[in-house]
């Protein structure tokens, strides 16, 4: 059993009556030729990682490797305590564990790469915060786990997730569209309503730059982890609602795509462009005028 | 195309921050140290294009140092591994090299100097979502990934040589995925590089050194 794209997959769980994680499950046994125990016990680690990067930081807070970010997640986290908070508690909670991932990852703690190491806070960020404001159970989350590799693989397979090639939209993009369909899923909406969700989501962030401050994985790329999972919410809670899309899932990855590939490579990924030109980044830089120095 | 496995989009599980510039690393250098196969004394990192700009920021260096002492890409001491390293007694280097440009963007050379005094120089290069692929060995230009359980044969370029390492994997029963020659030049040094999908025998190696043009024999899986 495979599928090459999102009407495939639609296709599938229509006519066996099941839940995109359930198909995804199924494709890993078949043609991973192994079992589902063996699976399911890979992605219970995989989970374990991810919360263990996500809830760290709000209590320890982390240096990063280059020194532009480290602190923020218990930040929002204290803001939350204060009864501060304008969000609400499932996105002030997802934004930071999202921003938490990203702290872990840029100190060198261990992650997991979801789709990206730069992309990894937006997954857990967002899953992590519906487990705490809704009865949730870690197989639960798991499965979410599934339906948001499903929809992380079609960009892979159908599109990109590298920054270098489609910028931000396909590594921030694509995770926050695999948060809002496993969001989907958790909430019981159907896998059409899965996939509506990520196109929205696709829609929303179509053009994101990958523009990082001294070409490191640090700023922006961590607020726009947070942005991610706000993106995702909201897409999730608008497909959740019936709203139907236009635009299939299918199509927003061709579209994310192709804008992707015509972005100038000062905009994917080379801090040529960007936020990391702004004068404020390249005061905190100072790569150029080093290497314009003679040798 | 290759599967590609949930596990691939929600992985690897590794240390950060850069899939390429970290988890990459960690994986060539592994790579690497199977292929010296010996204990390692000294080893220098030369680094080009992307990883000679941003390699301490990615702490691109630690995770080839911590590959190069065979941590996995989510093993927490590669954080640690200039101080094990100095522990271990192990002497290191890095080198940026921002001259060359004709190199992949993310481009490492590893010269290793093994206890026993074996040398050995390999090149890797980081592809993105922590896959990588051997370009070089010993100045000669191969192509692996590592993916696969893999032996590597040095041998003088003969008639025969080929036949003889088909036979010894046949006879055991081994499945080759792929096979590949490369030679520096008619009758010099050639590497054979077979993968194979599931574990090679233990005595692989032993029974292809028997053929008097092999001179080396390398396992990697």
């Amino acid at each position: 059993m495979d599928f090459k794209n999102g009407a495939e997959l639609l296709a599938v769980c229509e006519a066996e009556h099941i839940s995109i994680s359930e198909a995804m499950k199924r494709r890993e046994c078949e043609l991973g030729e192994t079992t589902t125990e063996e699976i399911m016990k890979r992605m219970q680690r995989v989970l374990e990682i991810m919360k263990h990067s996500a809830k760290t930081p709000l209590k320890e807070p982390g240096r990063s490797m280059g020194g532009l970010i480290g602190g923020e997640s218990q930040k929002i986290d204290r803001h939350y305590e204060e009864g501060r908070d304008i969000c609400g508690p499932v996105l002030n909670r997802a934004a930071a564990y999202a921003m938490g991932v990203l702290e872990v990852n840029a100190s060198m703690g261990l992650i997991v790469a979801a789709p990206t190491a730069g992309s990894s806070g937006v997954v857990p960020g967002l899953l992590l915060a519906l487990a705490d404001e809704y009865e949730i159970s870690d197989e639960q989350l798991c499965d979410a786990l599934f339906n948001a590799g499903a929809l992380g693989y079609l960009a892979m397979r159908n599109a990109t997730v590298a920054g270098a090639v489609g910028g931000c939209q396909a590594e921030i993009g694509v995770a926050a569209a695999m948060a809002a369909s496993a969001a989907v899923e958790l909430r019981g909406g159907t896998p059409r309503q899965c996939l509506d969700a990520g196109s929205i989501v696709l829609m929303n962030m179509l053009g994101l730059v990958c523009d990082p401050v001294r070409g490191l994985v640090e700023y922006p790329c961590q607020n726009r982890n947070a942005s991610g999972v706000a993106n995702a919410l909201v897409a999730a809670e608008l497909s959740l609602s019936g709203i139907r899309q236009l635009i299939p899932f299918d199509e927003m990855l061709d579209t994310m795509y192709t804008v992707g590939k015509r972005l100038p490579a000062e905009l994917r990924e080379t801090a040529l462009g960007g936020c990391a030109i702004a004068p404020s980044a390249c005061a905190a830089c100072g790569a150029c005028a080093s290497a314009a120095l003679p040798v | 195309m290759s599967f590609i496995s949930v596990f691939d989009v929600l992985g690897p599980n590794m240390i950060g921050p850069s899939s390429s510039h970290t988890a990459g690393a960690c994986v060539i250098a592994n790579l690497a140290r199977k292929m010296l196969g010996t204990e390692l004394k000294e080893v220098e990192f030369t680094l080009y294009g992307s990883f000679a700009k941003t390699y301490q920021g990615h702490g691109t260096d630690r995770a080839l140092l911590g590959g190069i002492m065979g941590f996995q890409t989510d093993d927490e001491r590669i954080r640690d591994s200039f101080e094990i390293a100095k522990e271990r007694g192990i002497a290191f280097r890095f080198i940026p090299n921002d001259t060359d440009t004709d190199t992949h963007p993310n481009t490492a050379d590893v010269h290793m100097v093994g206890t026993d005094g074996r040398v050995m120089d390999v090149r890797g290069e980081s592809l993105g979502g922590g896959k990588v692929r051997i370009s070089r060995i010993n100045g000669v230009e191969v192509d692996f990934t590592g993916e696969y359980s893999a032996v590597i044969v040095v041998q003088q370029d003969r008639p025969g040589v080929v036949a003889h390492i088909t036979k010894i994997l046949s006879d055991r029963n081994v499945n080759i995925a792929f096979m590949r020659l490369f030679r520096e030049s008619k009758g010099n040094t050639a590497y054979t590089i077979v993968e194979s999908d599931g574990k090679l025998p233990d005595d692989v190696a032993e029974k292809l050194r028997e053929n008097k043009y092999v001179r080396d024999v390398m396992i990697v899986q």
